[in-house]
């Protein structure tokens, strides 16, 4: 039996005359590499702050299985390059609580770690502000793993990037996916990126979406649609 | 100079306000919020110019106005940028209005006005450096408790929406404690000069650090010096303390974009 993370049962949303999400049902299970694909301003990045709970569903509802932490990848963030932290001390950012300031020697092992993870142990002591494109997309990931999330949500992360750091980026959620079983909703409107990398996918278009195993998509070959 | 006891309290009180501005200024700095303490300390003038008025100290009268406005102004985060600074700016035009007032109807002469905007070292008694000290280890205790959520939420705020940290809680506890700050600090330099103390040591140290501890500890550094040389150097030559503060943590301010912008020249 499949270990059901998140359902979506029947969601909709408008926002005042504008309708944005309507009856979309589907299901992430353990394990998943979920594509969302859809063209810009389709509802995307609504629906994904509907899971986080920021958004209030207009009908239907979204169930999260009971103690699944979920990391974040937002689209947007603004660094600039003075921005003062090193890639490190951004990284443990996502370590919060009424704790001590200073770090404790576990919680430093999986600073390394997940840094180790995401392929940026050359750079981990350099301002994340003087970091390149991906570079920075690859500490807002090792952020997002640092709490060891059952689901991690990437938000657009490839939009800026050129197609080999593309490839580097998603190589590497990749290997989490396969190697740790850790489930991935993978937002994009990138059609070949989601081609190459999920297992599922979810299409939202105007008003009504598609879903199902990645091979549908391939045979189907609606590549040039928009790409 | 220290067998002066006004000397001692001055340093005393010194170099508490010196380590709490330090701290406090690496998220000022962060939460981009430099007009706001601006704001906050001609507030703190308008509540010690009413102290003054109903006859309690400036800094009981500063510490209830400062408190009050951060409050209010904290339930203005939400609001969009552009309107958030027009806000501020009018609030505090009527602050530094009312402050005149609350003089004019105390009868106090105008050397009175020139102490609360610019500090008078001299005038710190034992008292005052208790009720600052109390103030300070509060202000230090509540920032250690918040230190990770407001350390998230300050350098992050995006992640941070979905970190559970209660934002507008943190934000709110973070203003009152700049409330806090902004008057025990007013009483050395004076309500006009404070984000001399808690926006340019922190902006200094920004270059030179890359985790946010070791900003803090450079942030008091910058301020500690700037602190203990200024004192010294008022006690000397007779000159406002203030203006030897100022200086020298704008000389600081200085050499760091200067240092930066040799280092990325040099890449």
């Amino acid at each position: 039996m499949s270990d059901t993370l998140i359902s979506v049962e029947d969601l909709s949303l408008s926002f005042p005359n504008h309708p944005v999400l309507s009856g979309l049902s589907f299901q992430v299970n353990r394990g998943d590499f979920l594509g969302v694909i859809g063209e810009n301003g389709i509802g995307k990045t609504t629906l994904v702050r509907v899971i986080l709970g920021q958004l209030h569903p207009s009908a239907g509802k979204v169930v999260i299985k009971n103690g699944v932490r979920i990391g974040y990848v937002p689209q947007f963030r603004n660094i600039d390059v003075e921005y003062p932290l090193a890639i490190k001390d951004f990284v443990a950012l996502n370590f919060t609580g009424l704790k001590l300031p200073w770090l404790s020697k576990k919680e430093r092992t999986r600073v390394h770690q997940v840094i180790h993870q995401v392929g940026l142990e050359h750079i981990a002591d350099r301002p994340l502000g003087l970091a390149s494109g991906g570079e920075k997309q690859k500490a807002y990931l090792a952020q997002a793993l640092i709490n060891h999330p059952d689901l991690l949500i990437l938000d657009e992360s490839t939009a800026s990037l050129d197609p080999n750091t593309k490839k580097e980026l998603l190589d590497v959620v990749y290997r989490l996916n396969k190697t740790s079983g850790l489930t991935i909703l993978f937002v994009s409107h990138d059609m070949q990126m989601i081609h190459e990398y999920p297992d599922h996918y979810l299409w939202l278009k105007k008003g009504q979406y598609e879903s199902g195993p990645i091979e549908d998509l391939h045979n189907e070959n609606k590549e040039g649609q928009y790409v | 100079m220290f067998s002066f006891d006004f000397m001692q309290n001055a340093y005393l009180a010194g170099t508490l306000i010196a380590i709490v501005s330090g701290m406090m200024g690496v998220f000022v700095i962060a939460r981009n919020m430099p007009f706001m303490t601006h704001t906050l300390s001609e507030i703190g003038f308008a509540g010690a110019a009413f102290g003054i008025f109903i006859g309690w100290t400036p800094l009981n009268g500063m510490l209830v106005f400062t408190t009050v406005s951060s409050i209010m102004v904290g339930e203005l985060s939400g609001a969009v940028e552009s309107r958030r600074e027009s806000v501020i700016s009018a609030i505090s035009g009527l602050f530094i209005g009312l402050g005149i007032l609350f003089l004019s109807l105390s009868q106090k002469n105008s050397s009175y006005a020139t102490n609360i905007l610019f500090g008078s070292v001299i005038g710190i008694s034992r008292q005052d450096v208790i009720q600052m000290a109390a103030l300070s280890i509060l202000v230090l205790m509540v920032l250690l408790l918040i230190f990770r959520n407001l350390k998230d939420d300050s350098f992050d705020p995006v992640g941070a929406q979905t970190n559970h940290i209660y934002r507008n809680i943190i934000s709110i506890i973070f203003l009152i404690m700049l409330a806090f700050n902004v008057s025990v600090a007013a009483q050395i330099v004076g309500s006009l000069l404070i984000f001399v103390l808690l926006t340019l040591p922190a902006s200094s140290a920004k270059y030179f650090a890359h985790t946010v501890l070791h900003m803090m500890a450079l942030a008091v550094g910058f301020a500690l010096f700037g602190v203990w040389v200024g004192l010294y150097l008022g006690y000397l030559t007779n000159w406002p303390v203030t203006f030897f503060i100022s200086s020298i943590e704008a000389a600081i301010y200085g050499i760091s974009l200067f240092y930066n912008f040799i280092r990325s020249k040099s890449k």
